[in-house]
């Protein structure tokens, strides 16, 4: 058993559902102090409402939920010591920056001179002064989110929760703030909870990533464990873009058939217990793990292929070849000038690839 | 460990159902005292007292003992509520038809990038910030036979003009219904741009394209997607029918004779004036089972659906 | 270079080429103003406006005439000789059938009842719609629901039973009842109308206002309410004219002494005594409708606003 007061946030068997629709199951998770944890996942896959319920912003169906070692299943929004930065910024239109980033200080009764102390500290972090007696209709997106992420800054608190911040900034903008929540993560060193459907965020931003789908933690791990060693086929044709190729076929002795194409893997590292399962499974290999040409001489499994559908995306290339009668992707280097028609060489390094029991969609 | 929580759970259960009907959100509930009080005592208690007491013989006083449906024989012997009732299904007939068809059709009009829309809207709505005793009143005096329309036409010379409804018995509805539609058509025609306003644009540049006649595309595409906006104004067109009174009240005052009197005005009179309770209860009543038949369809049709739905 | 799509398209090019010319259509597609279909148009819109526009006409001319000019029989003529007697007349010494006092008491009355009225139904609308959409608790949206269910009962039903209520409270023919039934069938339109606005506003704004802490009537007062100025405006319009408007609530709730001024205007024209002084009728029902006329004309986009957000549903 974990203990409760060690960590910063502790779900247990925590569940909701509205009506008959379950959105949470029974769900676990601990979080350390100063932990960055990312929620991440297709939308409803309930990660939204996993914040709310942190936030006492929902009220759950069973379970509890732990911060700082507090029970605060039944506490109101404000004692449960947390922040939350939401993804319309939900700034008070007709406050000013200075009263929307004072406004819960004013509601908890603090000192003016506390209060103006720490506006001051939050506005100085983000570099809001000049904005501060501005309304937030004559704030840019990225300006509107800054003070959105002071105002839980000023409440000192040791949660933070973020609901998607970034997803209503542009391309640009979104770059410049995802470094910003991670120098001001750097800084405080306090724990926060950020949810994104954005791979991207996640990877960049994450100490630990959750997959979450259907209301349930696919894989809590690394974004490098969970890059690299997916523990299913859904974690697997989530993370990376573009997708990574699913190859039907048979596992046999360590070897994969695949539509008549033999491909050895026996570098690949199975799990324990599994290396001398025979089942019906799927070869997961991601587009940039693939060798093209000469290259692909070097490693365990090659095999010649037609290139059909070419995509240059500036610094590489993304074709679609095949594999037996399987669609299959790789990424290759744009200096290649690869095109429709032409016959080339793939090939791929078991160790880097996985292997999903086609049944259960598990990892091999 | 499983049993103490469990255990722990369930206690805390009890007691946080109790903290959750008494303290909980306590000035959430305070507030929704209002709405609570007026749907429990005014729209559910009152009518259901309305509808018992009219079983009932009370006269001066809501007294009466219970005498079954007498109050409805009675009713329905009654002339003047004969008349009021179809009265009321003429005037509830004209009035919604030409209403919405004359909304929709000035709304067309109004769609058309006119110049000074928002001067003839104004125009065409301004009656409609007015009060029914106002619009009656008026068109009383316009529709004076010796003094109003037709005696000025006849004084110019025009001695076959005639425009007399208000004074005979068989026209009166009319007349009610020219300074009804004068009051509501404005509205409609508001209610129905929006929704002409509410069709998608792209819509419009499909049909130009697939060079589809303009009325038509009005007629056969864009009408059928204002499903809800015309829902909407026969339900409001159709209640307000249903109220008709003041206007009554203004321009004949139920005349000539008993000619133009609806049933809000025999409810009316029958408790207030006539001192017969159970006679004006039991003709309230059966306005409210008339509005019923016309409402309960819509919201099932409305709401029934689409609960199933979700 | 080697694209086929790029080299079909310069053939194309090519080809078109030697019809180019710089006579025929070129810039903007002329517009004639006057097309057939433009006159028809304009000529309906304006026979409209004259059905529309003519009540009002000779509402204000027949106001202003003698009783010999208008014996004289001819509604579409101006008034010859000018004259604002009726309207003084209406306001201070018409008769109703009682007292000949004018339209002058019903005027304060309405004020008394409009200004209370006005604003108790709206602030408690407000509240109510409020509490509907952030604060659900078992059972809100069965009550909304019957509330809005209930609107479309004809008022007669609710009538008797009201008061008899109103008599047990002791305001029975006071002005406190005409405000009590007022706030009573003003909340479900109302209700509707703040619930349907306080739901277009985005739930963000209610959680983030309850992360930081505060509580119904602080997130109310100091987050909600400044954001609805729009629609309070839309309510107060929609209360005005409809409360200025009454007739029933007024005749049956006010008492004698309180009637409003349309009461009085009713019973001004139809139940003095003696000859019918046109003028002065026309005068008075001027002059209730002054009101919310004034308030159709200074609030324009707003009032259709009102009236159409009145109208949909949510």
């Amino acid at each position: 058993m974990i203990d409760n007061t060690k960590t910063s946030v502790s779900i247990r068997n925590l569940s909701l559902s509205f009506g008959s629709v379950q959105v949470l199951q029974e769900m676990n998770l601990d979080v350390k102090y100063g932990e960055f944890i990312v929620l991440l996942g297709p939308s409803g896959c309930g990660k939204s409402t996993l914040l709310n319920c942190i936030a006492g912003l929902l009220d759950v169906t069973g379970g509890q939920i732990y911060i700082s070692g507090k029970n605060v299943t039944w506490e109101e929004p404000k004692d449960r010591g947390i922040g939350m930065v939401f993804q319309s910024y939900a700034l008070y239109p007709q406050m000013t920056v200075r009263k929307n980033l004072s406004f819960g200080l004013r509601v908890a009764g603090l000192p003016r001179e506390e209060i103006d102390k720490r506006v001051k500290r939050a506005s100085e972090m983000l570099q809001i002064e000049p904005l501060l007696d501005r309304k937030p209709a004559n704030l840019s997106g990225g300006q509107r989110q800054r003070v959105a992420i002071g105002r839980a800054l000023v409440r000192d608190v040791d949660v933070f929760l973020f609901d998607e911040p970034l997803s209503n900034l542009d391309a640009k903008l979104r770059a410049d703030l995802r470094v910003e929540i991670k120098r001001l993560h750097q800084r405080l060193e306090n724990t926060m909870i950020y949810v994104t459907h954005d791979q991207i965020e996640a990877m960049t931003l994450a100490d630990r990533i959750a997959i979450m789908r259907d209301g349930i933690i696919q894989q809590l791990d690394t974004p490098h464990e969970i890059y690299n060693r997916p523990v299913n086929l859904f974690v697997a044709g989530f993370i990376g873009s573009p997708a990574m190729n699913f190859i039907k076929g048979d596992l046999k002795s360590r070897t994969f058939v695949a539509d008549g194409v033999t491909l050895p893997i026996d570098h690949y590292a199975f799990q324990p217990g599994n290396e001398a399962l025979n089942a019906n499974a799927i070869l997961g290999v991601r587009p940039e793990h693939v060798l093209v040409g000469e290259a692909a001489n070097a490693v365990p499994v090659n095999f010649e292929s037609e290139i059909e559908i070419v995509e240059p995306m500036g610094s590489d290339t993304i074709a679609w070849a095949r594999i037996g009668t399987q669609e299959f992707t790789f990424r290759a280097d744009a200096e290649l000038n690869l095109e429709p028609g032409q016959k080339i060489r793939l090939g791929f390094d078991p160790a880097r690839a996985s292997v999903f029991d086609a049944a259960s969609g598990e990892r091999i | 460990m499983t049993d103490a929580s469990a255990s722990e759970r369930q206690e805390s259960g009890t007691a946080r159902y109790v903290r959750q009907l008494f303290t909980r959100n306590i000035s959430a509930k305070i507030a929704a005292t209002p709405m609570i009080v007026t749907v429990l005592v005014i729209f559910i208690g009152c009518t259901l007292w309305t509808i018992y007491y009219s079983f009932t013989n009370s006269r001066l006083l809501p007294t009466g003992t219970f005498v079954g449906l007498d109050q409805y024989t009675r009713l329905f012997g009654t002339s003047r509520w004969n008349v009021s009732v179809w009265n009321l299904i003429w005037y509830g007939v004209f009035s919604l038809s030409f209403t919405l068809v004359i909304g929709f059709l000035l709304a067309v009009l109004m769609d058309q990038k006119i110049r000074f829309e928002s001067a003839f809207r104004t125009i065409m709505l301004y009656p409609f910030a007015l009060s029914f005793i106002v619009t009656g009143l008026v068109w009383q005096w316009i529709m004076n036979p010796t003094l109003g329309l037709q005696g000025t036409m006849r004084n110019l010379g025009f001695d076959w003009f005639t425009f007399d409804w208000i004074a005979r018995s068989d026209m009166v509805i009319y007349a009610l219904l020219i300074a009804g539609l004068w009051q509501g058509t404005g509205f409609m025609m508001v209610l129905m741009l929006a929704g002409l306003r509410g069709v998608d644009e792209e819509i419009w540049k499909a049909s130009r394209v697939d060079g589809i006649p303009t009325w038509r595309t009005y007629l056969f595409i864009v009408l059928p997607m204002m499903r809800g906006v015309l829902v909407t104004a026969v339900v409001l067109a159709g209640s307000g029918i249903v109220r008709l009174y003041d206007l009554v009240v203004a321009l004949t005052r139920g005349g000539p004779g008993i000619s133009s009197e609806v049933p809000a005005k025999y409810v009316y009179d029958y408790m207030f004036t006539a001192g017969n309770i159970g006679q004006g209860l039991a003709a309230s009543t059966m306005m409210l089972l008339t509005v019923m038949i016309i409402i309960i369809p819509w919201a099932y049709l409305e709401f029934g659906g689409r609960g199933k739905k979700s | 270079m080697s694209n086929p799509a790029t080299l079909s398209t310069n053939v194309a090019l090519d080809a078109v080429k030697t019809d180019i010319t710089l006579d025929g259509p070129h810039g903007p597609r002329p517009k004639p103003f006057f097309t057939p279909r433009r006159i028809i148009l304009y000529s309906i819109l304006f026979v409209a406006c004259l059905y529309y526009l003519f009540p009002l006409y000779v509402m204000i001319t027949t106001s202003f005439k003698t009783m010999p000019e208008i014996r004289f029989g001819n509604i579409f003529a101006p008034p010859i000789e000018f004259t604002g007697e009726a309207w003084s007349k209406a306001w201070s010494s018409a008769c109703t059938g009682l007292t000949c006092q004018g339209l002058s008491p019903g005027f304060w009355n309405s004020i008394k009842i409009l200004i209370p009225s006005v604003i108790i139904s709206t602030a408690v609308a407000a509240v109510n719609g409020y509490g509907l959409v952030n604060w659900k608790f078992k059972g809100s949206e069965i009550f909304f629901a019957v509330l809005i269910f209930g609107s479309f009962i004809p008022y007669q039903v609710m009538l008797y039973p009201l008061v008899m209520l109103t008599r047990e409270m002791g305001i029975f023919g006071t002005i406190p009842a005409v405000i009590m039934v007022h706030t009573i069938f003003g909340m479900p339109i109302l209700t509707l109308l703040f619930r349907n606005y306080f739901a277009s506003l985005p739930p963000e704004l209610f959680k983030a206002a309850r992360v930081d802490g505060a509580g119904f009537w602080r997130i109310f007062f100091e987050v909600m309410l400044p954001m609805s100025l729009p629609i309070v405006v839309v309510a107060l319009i929609l209360q005005v004219t409809g409360i200025w408007n009454d007739f029933l609530f007024g005749v049956v709730f006010a008492g004698t002494q309180n009637l409003p001024m349309t009461v009085q205007l009713n019973n001004i024209v139809n139940s003095a005594q003696g000859t019918p002084e046109y003028n002065v009728n026309m005068a008075a029902t001027m002059l209730t409708g002054l009101v919310p006329l004034i308030v159709y004309f200074v609030s324009g986009r707003l009032f259709v606003r009102g009236v159409a957000a009145g109208a949909v549903k949510g």
